[in-house]
């Protein structure tokens, strides 16, 4: 089994033809992949490319609808994550993983404890716990609550568990994705040892430094489609961003045209002005800008720091270094009250957790962040609501039989547009919007992008966060391009083209980053 | 779990049903049930008496709506009433006037409130654990109150609160209709209403929107203490007395109860005022039915426990996905203009 | 290690500052006597939080073990007297119907995915209830093997003695600390406290061990019934109102986290001595009043929950122990 000289026995796993779908919506279409013996491979893709439902279909979370999966040869198809665990594949997630009251032992053991007279033999789960850690460098008080230790920790305890259970295929599904640069070296050296060991890993992220440090192939996918599979030595980044993002570099689109002069533009003051504005763990410290009547855009790929930038723009996270500033006055945003009373609005990216109030009528929707505003001893007339519950439907063209339907009854699209309807009520000076056209079908995405360009001739401020980069290169006269958590470019006026964000976005690390071994 | 929310009739409909069959049901086994007379000023009847009886559970239930929909729960409302009617009591034999004994009865109603609401807004306390904690310390508050007497006294005034009649109807019932009013106003005439049931339904987006959301919390908590103090100043009125130990006893639990029969979800979100009225009187007219018809009345016990369970099973998430639910346009296919037809119009429902 | 066993130490130090205060000043106090007097009172109590415990380390809560006490001394009552049944067969159905009863309980919170609290308001309903209807009188139980059982005791020079329910409630709680460190159900528990959905991606049976655990309370305050009718030589379906109240309580100050994962049966254990410590102390102060033990009960249980929330903030606070060699 540690034999790892491919060709002659059959691969590790192998996956082929495998589909999925959910609803009438192809979530796998015939996908193959392939782990050989003593591999890391990168499973690659952005959004709604097929990455989790891949691991789900793997681990038995979800029934295949067609397709074949082989273990060493053998056929398998697990029903639950427990049976694909005993068939030696183990799965370790970046959060919801283990659980953190338990002792490290009893975390690496729950289930399967060593029994003695037909009680858990605690001594002996100590001294099994200390030994199983003890190849990946950690030897710590395994009594110890989980939850007392770093991260990075708990994911190591995680991947323990999973090998010790006897995983053959490891599935590490961002495991770096809450860990900083000292941690990941950690984390990297392990997965190295389990390599060697002839383990094979899959390994998925959005950091491509980590994928060109640390593994040996990468498999990228691409709306539910197998894009291809290379070894990471023979694709240069620039190809792999290609991949992901589907688009051939020739045909990259160009920005239409600018509407002021780039110097002049720059010379009028901003409306909102960062400086080394940060949290740790989020988003490195950054610049930003924004001027009334532009469109900044925020581009790179997921997990780059896009959104946590938007959400520290807006307080809803509080950022713990730099300093703000609306019209040249120092503020402070320590929550999104602070920043509505600054003319801000923000549509979140998870619409369902953070956006809508599901049972509440599209009115109530609508008017909430207005009447927040008003404080609720001066309610809004329900008369004056209806009026403006009316007005943004026939505006924005929110698909509702009326305007006392609840929200969650309509479609995504309608959602979105109603949480617009919700900020533009408002009036904000500046609006914040995260993939405003995420999940959304292709009538209600031109209208809100038609909407986005309308807002901004009318002299209001956006951010935009998009990985659709032709909608961003098409609305924004500056492009803030990010990776790895970091602001790396600033794209404006005629630089403003999609090869260019992709360029940036797959650009070496200034400094040879992190992971060094 | 999202739940049907449509407004209007078809989602009031089974708690007037239900209040209507119980009530029909007490007629049938006592043909008197309806018969009112007028004596010495003021009504008399079983009718009355269901009304009369479930005032202070009708009370509690005003502002127990409130904290459930926002996704809370208050246990302390019984010990807030003991303290309540123990301030009134012992202030009003210690020879107060009314009005200083109202306002001292009520002051401590909304002192416990604000506790409770600042326990759980800012020190982010589970509002079970949360009022745990005056549940069990506020009798011995009350009893530290009336220093473990049961304290009586002969005042007039504060027993017309009890026991007496405007326009003929009792006291304790035009009192929860007042409170029923003022707190209806309240939170429908200004935007409170519908900041309660956007914190219920996600505190997240609420405050993603703007809205104050320990303010809110605050103010609900509050107002449930203030009407815990009122139903035990209407308790304690009623008998000329308070008794620390055991007025307010285990009411909490009823006053859930008709809050849930009333329909507003223990997960928070849209509440009827008037239906938690209409729960207690169910719940009332049941026990009032009960004793009619010659059970013992701890058989009550049993059927409030079957009523809770069949209002909580159709409630449950579990269940639900058998039941037939408004359709929902997928979230993936192209917009179709018309479906999930009204079933009405109107705004949210209740009072 | 000081972090894990804190909130265990803070107990047992207020039990052990307390006993000692109340020794200043009573030196009656200070005595086996005492000391088992405090153990039997509270017998039935501490077999009741021991079932609590369990519960709420699960992540739920039992809202109906008084009523369930209550109900099983009128049970009693009604078999031994009514029936002429012999208390050691009344004892068994006793129990059965207890445990039976929680199971039910167990099984309508884990299909229905219905919320403890309600679910087990209802059982109270349903217990309280059924006792009425069996009756609304006291009955004493005159049956001889209670007396017999009354006298047993292990005693000690000085007046002090173990009377059989304070051995019981020992028997029980040393028996439920081994079931939570040393049996699979006790790590099970802690595991479905601690995140109900990581248990089950880790193989934790939840739908057993949930009735199991509410089957296990109902049992254990089955138990406590029959220690109360011994205690009281009664059943009487009024009996033991409010101990859900006094058990969960003692559950906090015991140091157990109301929201499941965290704490130790042995925490409860003095927590409930705590308790009993405080009414003792205000019986034989004899000036002060009764309501002062539940003001000094929702105070400490105010600390208690206070120290268990910046606790559980230190603990799952990024960036702990350093754990790399």
């Amino acid at each position: 089994m540690t034999d790892p000289t491919p060709t002659a026995s059959p691969p590790l796993l192998a996956i082929r033809g495998l589909s999925k779908a959910f609803l009438g919506v192809q979530a796998l279409d015939g996908v193959d992949f392939t782990v050989r013996h003593g591999e890391i491979h990168a499973l690659l893709g952005e959004n709604g490319a097929g990455k989790s439902t891949l691991i789900k279909t793997l681990t038995g979370v979800y029934q295949r609808d067609a397709g074949t999966v082989t273990l060493e040869g053998r056929a398998i198809a697990p029903r639950g994550v427990e049976e694909a665990q005993r068939l030696h594949i183990g799965t370790v997630y970046q959060e919801v993983n283990l659980l953190p009251n338990l002792s490290v032992a009893e975390n690496l053991f729950l289930g399967r404890q060593p029994m003695r007279f037909g009680f858990v033999d605690r001594g002996a789960m100590r001294r099994r716990a200390r030994a199983v850690l003890l190849p990946y460098g950690l030897s710590l008080d395994v009594t110890a609550p989980l939850g007392r230790f770093s991260v990075a920790t708990q994911q190591i305890v995680a991947i323990a568990r999973a090998v010790d259970m006897s995983a053959k295929v490891l599935i590490l599904d961002e495991p770096t994705a809450s860990l900083d640069a000292q941690e990941v070296t950690v984390l990297f050296k392990v997965m190295r040892t389990l390599r060697s060991r002839g383990i094979g890993i899959v390994f998925v992220t959005h950091f491509l430094d980590q994928v060109y440090a640390l593994c040996d192939r990468i498999t990228v996918l691409r709306n539910g489609r197998l894009v291809g599979e290379r070894r990471t030595a023979e694709l240069p980044r620039i190809d792999l961003v290609a991949m992901m993002l589907g688009r051939e570099l020739e045909a990259a689109a160009h920005r239409i045209a600018p509407t002021m002069d780039d110097a002049e533009e720059d010379a009028r003051p901003p409306l909102v002005r960062f400086r080394g504005y940060g949290k740790a763990r989020s988003v490195e410290p950054f610049d930003l800008d924004i001027r009334p009547g532009e469109v900044v855009g925020l581009a790179g790929l997921l997990g780059s720091g896009r959104t946590e930038t938007a959400r520290l723009v807006f307080g809803m996270d509080r950022a713990d270094r730099g300093e703000a500033a609306v019209d040249g006055q120092a503020v402070r945003l320590r929550g999104p009250r602070d920043a509505i009373r600054l003319g801000f609005g923000f549509c979140p990216e998870d619409r369902k957790k953070e956006g809508i109030v599901g049972a509440l009528s599209v009115r109530e929707n609508i008017i909430l962040a207005l009447q927040a505003r008003q404080g609720w001893l001066r309610p809004i007339p329900r008369r004056r609501q209806e009026e403006i519950a009316d007005r943004f439907i026939r505006l924005l063209d929110i698909r509702t039989p009326h305007a006392e339907q609840p929200i969650q009854l309509l479609s995504g699209g309608n959602q979105q547009k109603a949480l617009l309807a919700r900020w533009l009520a408002t009036e904000p000076r500046l609006l914040i919007l995260d993939e405003p056209t995420r999940g959304i079908d292709v009538g209600a995405h031109a209208e809100i992008i038609r909407l986005i360009e309308r807002l901004c001739a009318d002299g209001m401020a956006l951010l935009v966060v998009s990985s659709e980069l032709e909608e961003i290169v098409a609305y924004s006269r500056r492009v803030v391009v990010l990776r790895d958590r970091r602001h790396v470019a600033e794209l404006r006026g005629g630089e403003v083209a999609v090869d260019r964000i992709v360029a940036a976005i797959a650009s070496e690390p200034a400094v040879a980053g992190e992971p060094r071994p | 779990m999202t739940r049907s929310v449509s407004s209007g009739p078809s989602r009031t409909l089974p708690q007037y049903g239900a209040l209507a069959a119980v009530l029909l049901a007490n007629w049938l086994l006592f043909p008197d049930f309806f018969s009112i007379r007028l004596q010495d000023g003021r009504l008399f009847g079983s009718l009355i008496d269901v009304l009369n009886r479930g005032a202070p559970v009708a009370l509690l239930a005003i502002g127990m709506t409130m904290v459930i929909a926002t996704r809370g729960v208050d246990l302390s409302v019984g010990a807030v009433m003991a303290i309540s009617g123990a301030v009134a009591a012992t202030l009003t034999q210690a020879g107060w006037g009314l009005t200083p004994v109202l306002a001292a009865s009520l002051g401590a109603g909304l002192l416990c409130g604000l506790w409770n609401g600042l326990l759980v807004a800012v020190l982010r306390i589970q509002p079970i654990i949360a009022t745990l904690i005056l549940m069990v310390a506020g009798r011995g508050i009350a009893q530290l109150v009336t220093e473990g007497q049961i304290v009586t006294f002969t005042s007039p005034d504060l027993a017309f609160i009890g026991s007496g009649s405007f326009l003929t109807v009792p006291m304790p019932v035009v009192i929860t209709a007042v409170l029923l009013g003022v707190t209806a106003l309240l939170v429908r005439m200004t935007a409170l209403g519908l900041m309660i049931e956007a914190v219920g339904v996600n505190r997240l987006s609420s405050a993603g929107a703007g809205v104050n959301t320990p303010v809110v919390l605050i103010a609900v908590y509050v107002w449930c203490g203030l009407c815990a103090a009122v139903a035990g100043l209407v308790v304690a009125a009623d008998i000329r007395g308070a008794d620390a130990n055991n007025a307010g006893l285990w009411l909490e639990l009823d006053a859930i109860l008709a809050v849930v029969v009333g329909g507003t979800s223990l997960l928070g979100g849209r509440f009827g005022l008037l239906l938690s009225v209409v729960g207690a009187l169910i719940l009332q007219a049941m026990n009032t039915g009960i004793l009619l018809s010659g059970f013992k009345p701890e058989f009550n016990l049993i059927v409030k426990a079957g009523v809770l369970m069949i209002v909580l099973l159709l409630q449950s998430p579990t269940l639900t996905l058998f039941l037939p639910r408004p359709a929902r346009p997928r979230p993936v296919q192209p917009p179709a203009p018309s479906r999930a037809k009204p079933e009405s119009p109107s705004p949210s429902a209740g009072a | 290690m000081i972090h894990r066993f804190l909130p265990l130490l803070v107990t047992s130090a207020v039990l052990v500052v307390g006993f000692l205060l109340c020794a200043a000043q009573f030196p009656a106090f200070a005595s086996l006597r005492v000391v088992g007097n405090l153990l039997t009172d509270n017998a039935f109590l501490g077999i009741t939080a021991v079932g609590m415990t369990f519960v709420i380390l699960s992540g739920g809560i039992d809202l109906s073990v008084g009523a369930v006490i209550g109900f099983t001394t009128v049970l009693l009552a009604v078999l031994i007297e009514q029936g002429g049944w012999h208390p050691f067969s009344a004892f068994a159905v006793a129990l059965a119907v207890a445990g039976g009863f929680g199971a039910a309980m167990g099984a309508v919170i884990h299909v229905f995915q219905m919320p403890p609290f309600i679910v087990t308001l209802a059982g109270m309903f349903v217990a309280r209830g059924l006792g009425f209807v069996l009756s609304t009188d006291s009955i004493p139980i005159n049956h001889p093997l209670y007396a017999e059982m009354g006298d047993m005791a292990l005693r000690f020079d000085g007046g002090g003695k173990l009377t059989l329910p304070a051995l019981l409630m020992l028997g029980v709680v040393a028996a439920a600390v081994v079931c939570a460190h040393w049996t699979r159900f006790g790590a099970n528990l802690y595991a479905l406290g601690g995140n109900r959905q990581s248990a089950e991606l880790m193989g934790v049976p939840v739908g057993r061990t949930t009735v199991a655990v509410y089957a296990l309370s109902g049992l254990l305050a089955g138990l406590a019934g029959i220690v109360f009718s011994l205690y009281t030589g009664a059943g009487y379906s009024l009996a033991a109102t409010g101990v859900e109240l006094d058990t969960i309580t003692a559950v906090v100050i015991g140091g157990t986290q109301l929201t499941g994962g965290y704490g130790y049966v042995i925490g409860t254990f003095i927590g409930v001595l705590i308790q009993g410590l405080i009414q003792t102390y205000i019986t034989f102060d004899g000036s002060l009043s009764s309501w002062w033990t539940k003001i000094a009960i929702g105070v400490l249980l105010f600390v208690f929950i206070l120290l268990q929330k910046g606790l559980l903030a230190v603990w799952t606070g990024r960036g702990g122990a350093p754990a790399e060699a």
